[in-house]
């Protein structure tokens, strides 16, 4: 306690009511909160995906042994995507293309990534397996049906994609996205999810 | 209607025990004398079948645990081995599995005798808010558990949801990346839905607690919606009159149960879930179970922008919307008068409702762009493209559109295709009109009816209403069974 009329006796009246003991109170309260928190992160952070799981987001594709026509469908963490491998009038179609109408334009070009020579390879198309209107998988050459534009249909709605993975008519709002991927040689691909 | 206890214990061991855990007196005061309104019908015995569903589901489950594997690689043969190879399993998985179905009928019944009785307002808000969170606790159980057998359907499904989670702006990629454990739904999602499927279970029948506490505080609603004014009156005692009440109408509803478990054990689920799942081929048409369907249209109704909000934003919105506002109903609905029964308008606009609820359950169940029924025959629809524009023409006759088409087919980048084109009501219309009343049902009706509408005269008691209702004028009707004392 100070001299009464002293700046300390002010100082005291304007923190009337508070005691030694309210900052025993914070202290431990906030050292329990932190502590609460440093408990809780781990117990959080164990349902992110694991070691193992991240290190599937990726794998290398040997595109040489995709059919010239045909398509092959891998699995990335669960995500599916498409390989197909054009033929050159599928790769002439798309390209005249570029000019028609479209529901998202993009030009046949843009949807390629360069090999390691820097050129595009326009025989291999690389796009996700996953229709833009609710997510379902695409058929394509292996099932049977490409749908009106030559390259992939979804059963769930009737999306039609060309040749490029662009959509072309039906519900879906976008085109079949281009993942991320590069040549890693000649004849294979690493995608990247 | 918690009130001073009338439990004596009888036995020297009873004394001893009341002196140290007063269970028997718990149990004598919330279930056996617990004083309980005389006219309560038989909506209000679907608490007592909820509960006994809840056992149900628990008692099955945990032992489908113990021939269930939760991985990607051993779920869907784990489940075919129970059906096949396990002794019973094909009885415990086919009640656990139909049981989920009877359980959400029991509690949609719950919940529109509340909202018909008006169970959900004063003293009764906490009570009322307590049941809306075991419904949110039991969909998200019932979603997971959906999961676990593997098969189309189950993964497909869980994709969906997850990705309507994934969808809500800012935080909804962190929290399906946690939820989903991955960038695809896969095994280590399958793993934590199975050990919350059946952690929740047990959460649930802890908020039962809460909920039956919060119950026993107020007392039941009943039908007149009038608060018990004289318990020795108004009452009876729990036991025998409501346990053998209950007792009856749970075996009805274990009659149909056991219908469809031994008769219809497919009926409710989805021929595509004995499909085991494969991420590259996707059902044409994914649904979740019924009883999530009404929440399904609502999020599919909207297939439209509003200003910079995108349709799928707003859809999400409006689904989680519809069940949050169910927690709000006690202060939007502002009548004071409790039941429906002395409400002659808000009663229609009630059963319209329902009707409604009902009606978006078909929606969900549709696909949003086939049609309810048709204006007209169907006619053909000639696409083709001319000047860089997408154009169409429509054509009664077939060779009249072959022949169109095959004029186009001359001209480069024409690109000419015929499909049919049929006009008629779809129903995604319906769909979205039955939303906009679900919405305008709590948000608009029941605020301003409240206000403006004149409700009808009330009985001036329980006792009042049972003895009109049985021609009894004057007389008090004799009480029998050993009422408790007025608690004050």
């Amino acid at each position: 306690m100070s001299e009464p009329g002293s700046k300390a006796a002010t100082a005291d009246a304007a923190h009337a009511g508070e005691t030694r003991r309210d900052f025993i109170h914070i202290a431990a309260a906030t050292v329990a909160a932190g502590g609460v928190a440093a408990v809780a992160w781990p117990f959080v952070q164990q349902l992110a995906p694991a070691a193992d799981t991240r290190a599937l987001s990726s794998a290398e594709v040997d595109i040489s042994k995709v059919e010239e026509g045909g398509e092959i469908r891998v699995l990335i963490g669960g995500l599916p995507f498409f390989i197909r491998h054009r033929t050159a009038e599928q790769i002439a179609r798309a390209r005249k293309d570029d000019t028609a109408p479209m529901i998202d334009p993009e030009t046949d070009d843009s949807r390629l990534r360069p090999m390691q020579d820097g050129k595009l390879n326009p025989a291999i198309l690389v796009t996700s397996g996953v229709c833009t209107h609710l997510g379902c998988v695409p058929v394509g050459p292996s099932q049977g049906t490409v749908g009106e534009f030559g390259g992939w249909y979804c059963p769930c709605h009737g999306s039609n994609y060309d040749i490029s993975g662009r959509i072309r008519k039906g519900p879906a709002p976008k085109n079949l996205p281009i993942p991320n991927y590069e040549y890693v040689s000649a004849t294979t691909i690493k995608i990247t999810l | 209607m918690s009130g001073p206890s009338t439990y004596e214990p009888k036995t020297g061991f009873t004394r001893w025990l009341d002196t140290r855990l007063p269970i028997v007196r718990m149990a004598n005061d919330s279930a056996i004398d617990f004083p309980t309104p005389k006219n309560l019908n038989y909506w209000w015995t679907f608490g007592g079948i909820l509960a006994v569903c809840l056992v149900i589901q628990i008692v099955t489950g945990i032992v489908l645990a113990m021939h269930y594997v939760a991985s990607t690689a051993g779920a869907f043969n784990s489940v075919e081995r129970i059906m096949r190879d396990v002794e019973f399993g094909w009885l415990i998985r086919n009640i656990h599995a139909t049981g989920a179905s009877m359980f959400f009928i029991a509690v949609y019944i719950h919940m529109f005798r509340g909202l018909y009785y008006g169970s959900y307002k004063s003293p009764r808000e906490v009570l009322w808010i307590l049941g809306c969170l075991i419904y949110g606790l039991m969909m998200a159980t019932a979603f997971m558990g959906y999961v676990l057998p593997w098969g189309q359907m189950s993964y497909h499904g869980a994709g969906v949801i997850t990705n309507i989670i994934g969808g809500i702006p800012l935080v909804g990629p962190v929290i399906k990346t946690y939820l989903v454990g991955g960038p695809a739904v896969g095994n280590q999602t399958l793993n934590r839905f199975f050990s919350l499927h059946y952690l929740l279970p047990f959460i649930i029948a802890g908020v039962v607690m809460l909920h039956i506490w919060a119950l026993h505080v107020p007392g039941n609603n009943n039908p007149t919606g009038v608060s018990v004014k004289d318990v020795k009156k108004d009452t009876v005692p729990f036991h025998p009159y409501y346990t053998v009440k209950d007792g009856f109408a749970i075996i009805v509803f274990l009659i149909v149960f056991a219908v469809f478990v031994f008769y219809y054990p497919n009926a409710l689920g989805h021929a595509d879930n004995s499909i085991e799942a494969n991420p590259l081929v996707t059902p044409s048409h994914i649904v979740p179970e019924w009883y999530l369907l009404p929440f399904y249209a609502i999020l599919r109704a909207f297939n439209f922008n509003i200003g910079p909000i995108e349709a799928k934003t707003l859809g999400i919105f409006a689904m989680f919307g519809s069940i949050i506002i169910l927690f709000l109903v006690s202060w939007l609905d502002t009548s004071k008068v409790r039941s429906m029964r002395y409400r002659p308008t808000a009663r229609w606009f009630f059963l319209f409702f329902v009707a409604s609820a009902v009606g978006l359950g078909f929606c969900g169940a549709n696909n949003p762009d086939d049609l309810i029924f048709k204006f007209k025959p169907d006619q053909l629809a000639l696409t083709y493209v001319e000047g860089g524009q997408q154009k169409t023409e429509i054509f009664d006759d077939f060779n009249a559109a072959s022949a169109k088409k095959a004029q186009l087919a001359a001209i480069p980048d024409s690109i000419p295709s015929i499909a049919i084109s049929s006009s008629g009501f779809k129903w995604v219309w319906l769909a979205q009109a039955l939303t906009a009343y679900y919405f305008i049902y709590f948000l608009f009706l029941l605020p301003v009816l409240g206000v403006i509408e004149k409700p009808k005269p009330r009985p001036a008691s329980i006792a009042d209403s049972v003895r009109k209702k049985h021609g009894k004028s004057a007389a008090p009707a004799p009480v029998a069974g050993a009422a408790p004392q007025h608690a004050e």
